[in-house]
């Protein structure tokens, strides 16, 4: 592989994007410190240099507008990519995104299309309390009419992008601020990964099996991946063999993937940062049980959030927040085993 | 209008107890987190977005206030929870994440509620301008005098959650004050370019109330401006929008690399210091003595180094203590 580097998350990201706007003149961007800064999180660093103010437009702090212009831009024949710098700024805008984005294909019988890329950054860990650090997969999973992608390392933050860029429906990129190798912020190690230099695209709805593994399946996305690899690590010196798998979409949501792993394993263990309840754990289980409840050796675990607002401090952040240790305890439990 | 002695020295205290609050604030969230800037290291938890030079839209205005008027802040918040008095030690104890704090560190910098003087601020641009016009309300069906003042950021300014509540407390007449700490930048975005006029003042015409643009940083002039806005808030005249224009000495959060700032901004705008400025004028001109006004600023400093002391020495939370007040 003469052409690879190891990039981080949002260089991955950025070569994405760079090259879609080579190639097409139709894609822009624009959100809140897109241009010389770069992007908050560094989703949009050098893209300014390259492609100029008219098409990497820094916008007021008026989300409501310039995502509702991102909509109509993309009914009119561009495709806008469109950055929301925290996904918890939704509140703000969720009109422009959930009623006019995800409803105008199906309100216009499929005779328009929105196919706007909507990137926003998710997760917690660094202490940014609850109105910075919410993941909200499921609350935009939970509505018809947006796809919607989580990548857990640089290949697919590159290949889920692309996709998104030239998929024509709304698509809701959600990247993990923690994935995305920032300078000022801890992330794992292998969030960083071998990088095609050419154009690739990772079909939606295609789960990738991280670790193969006949006694447990964990299912996990975006941060929680890198939880479950080190979880399934622990559990292996342990005689355990986890099969880890990662969702990368939502929606669409690659079911046959858990299933295909489950009948082998019999054990279902489901890891997400977002909240519990009525969340992306609940989903992945009922796809399970709703097939064959006969399928499970034991009760399904999950593993997230509890439905609490996020806490500032560090102890109680961390006490809430998804790690391996949760999650090998949760596989414990799968097996019959009092976690350690 | 013109500030009395006491009002004077009250505005010193007030601006000197903050910026000193804000240098000390610097140097202790930076620790742990340099030479490498981690922003999940170190003693200090989280974003820290810090409000030097913005002391006059905080002194200017709470000297006009009570506790039982309503105060909402934004994300940069604490130069006005101080001049609002809240609680330096809870609120320092909160920001260091400790049990001690406001709200036993659920809430932290950008989340700080001191219902004892009616202070709350957010971390979402613009959030404040619709609880304050709520305070107001509130005010106005209990039959009381109290009054409400949103702050927001010049970027604020363009968000509808800003424009709705304008309307709103105009067409209702409520007793709330909406001021535009105006420092010139948006995170890195800066006023020229994300706002069609120049001046948010203006905007008031559009929602029928009084619009006061307030230049330079001007203590006094804040002092004036926010004075008659509260008068008539408390006289039943409705609502008041006053834009301040203001600087940030630091950047917009504590390892911000401030690529889109000149380098040479910062100095320019240090050498017409609004603190220096304010005790310049009360000495030379209010009979304050140099020697008030240093018992002012020591015993100012004193009350923060006491705060950082509380906070250093409290507890830290039990880890589930994070499941407590969920619900009222």
């Amino acid at each position: 592989m003469p052409n690879n580097r190891v990039l981080t998350g949002s260089r991955a990201m950025v070569e994405a994007i760079a090259q879609e706007m080579r190639a097409d003149p139709k894609v822009f961007v624009m959100g809140e410190d897109v241009g010389p800064y770069g992007g908050i999180f560094s989703s949009t660093t050098g893209l300014l240099d390259e492609f100029g103010e008219e098409r990497v437009r820094d916008t007021p702090i008026s989300e409501t507008a310039f995502i509702g212009a991102g909509v109509g831009a993309a009914m009119a024949g561009m495709r806008p990519i469109v950055e929301l710098m925290f996904v918890d700024f939704f509140g703000v805008c969720m009109d422009a995104i959930y009623n006019l984005a995800a409803k105008n294909t199906y309100f216009s019988g499929g005779n328009c299309k929105v196919p706007m890329v909507l990137m926003t950054a998710t997760g917690g860990g660094y202490n940014d309390a609850g109105q910075h650090s919410q993941t909200l997969h499921a609350t935009f999973a939970h509505l018809p009419g947006m796809k919607v992608v989580a990548p857990s390392n640089a290949y697919d933050a590159k290949g889920l992008m692309t996709s998104a860029i030239r998929d024509d429906s709304p698509v809701l990129y959600m990247f993990h601020k923690g994935l995305q190798g920032l300078a000022w912020m801890a992330a794992p190690e292998e969030a960083s990964t071998e990088v095609p230099e050419d154009a690739y695209s990772i079909p939606f709805g295609e789960a990738k099996v991280v670790r193969e593994g006949r006694d447990v399946t964990i299912v996990a996305i975006s941060m929680t991946v890198h939880h479950a690899r080190a979880a399934a690590e622990a559990l292996a010196a342990e005689g355990v063999d986890a099969e880890v798998i990662d969702l990368r979409s939502l929606v669409p949501l690659d079911r046959e993937a858990v299933l295909k792993s489950v009948r082998k394993t019999g054990r279902l263990v489901v890891a997400d940062e977002d909240y519990r309840n009525f969340g992306l754990t609940a989903e992945v289980i009922a796809s399970v049980v709703e097939t064959d409840p006969g399928l499970l050796r034991s009760p399904p675990r999950r593993v997230a959030f509890p439905d609490i607002p996020i806490p500032y401090s560090r102890p109680m952040e961390q006490f809430a927040l998804p790690d391996a240790d949760k999650i090998r305890a949760a596989v414990q439990q799968t097996l019959g085993k009092a976690a350690a | 209008m013109e500030p009395t002695k006491n009002q004077l020295l009250w505005m010193y205290d007030a601006m000197a107890k903050a910026r000193y609050y804000e240098d000390t604030m610097a140097k202790a969230y930076m620790e742990g987190k340099s030479p490498k800037f981690d922003i999940g290291a170190g003693p200090v938890p989280g974003e820290m977005h810090l409000s030097a030079g913005q002391e006059p839209c905080a002194a200017g205005v709470c000297v006009h206030l009570r506790f039982d008027d309503t105060v909402t802040a934004t994300h940069r918040p604490h130069h006005v929870a101080i001049a609002k008095g809240v609680d330096l030690n809870k609120m320092t104890a909160e920001i260091y994440g400790k049990r001690s704090g406001l709200a036993g560190g659920r809430g932290g910098h950008m989340h700080l509620f001191d219902p004892a003087v009616n202070f709350a601020c957010s971390g979402i641009i613009g959030e404040s301008a619709g609880p304050a016009t709520g305070a107001g309300l509130a005010a106005k069906l209990q039959g009381t005098d109290a009054v409400a003042v949103a702050y927001l950021g010049e970027g604020a300014a363009n968000q509808g959650a800003f424009h709705e509540a304008l309307n709103l407390a105009s067409l209702w007449q409520l007793p709330v004050i909406f001021v535009i700490e105006d420092n010139a930048w948006g995170i890195s975005v800066p006023k020229s370019k994300s706002t069609a006029v120049p001046d948010n003042s203006v905007r008031a015409q559009g929602y029928n109330m009084p619009g006061v643009h307030v230049a330079d940083n001007d203590t006094l002039k804040v002092f004036e401006a926010a004075g008659e806005a509260v008068e008539r808030a408390r006289r039943g005249d409705g609502p008041t929008l006053i834009e301040v224009q203001t600087y940030r000495y630091y950047g917009h959060f504590q390892g911000d690399p401030e690529v889109y700032r000149p380098k040479d901004e910062v100095a320019h705008l240090k050498a017409r210091d609004p603190i220096d400025r304010l005790r310049k004028h009360m000495i030379d001109q209010a009979g304050v003595t140099e020697a008030e006004a240093d018992e002012a600023l020591s015993q100012a400093q004193a009350e923060v180094d006491a705060a950082f002391e509380f906070a250093r020495q409290s507890d830290d939370p039990a880890p589930e203590d994070a499941l407590e007040h969920v619900f009222a």
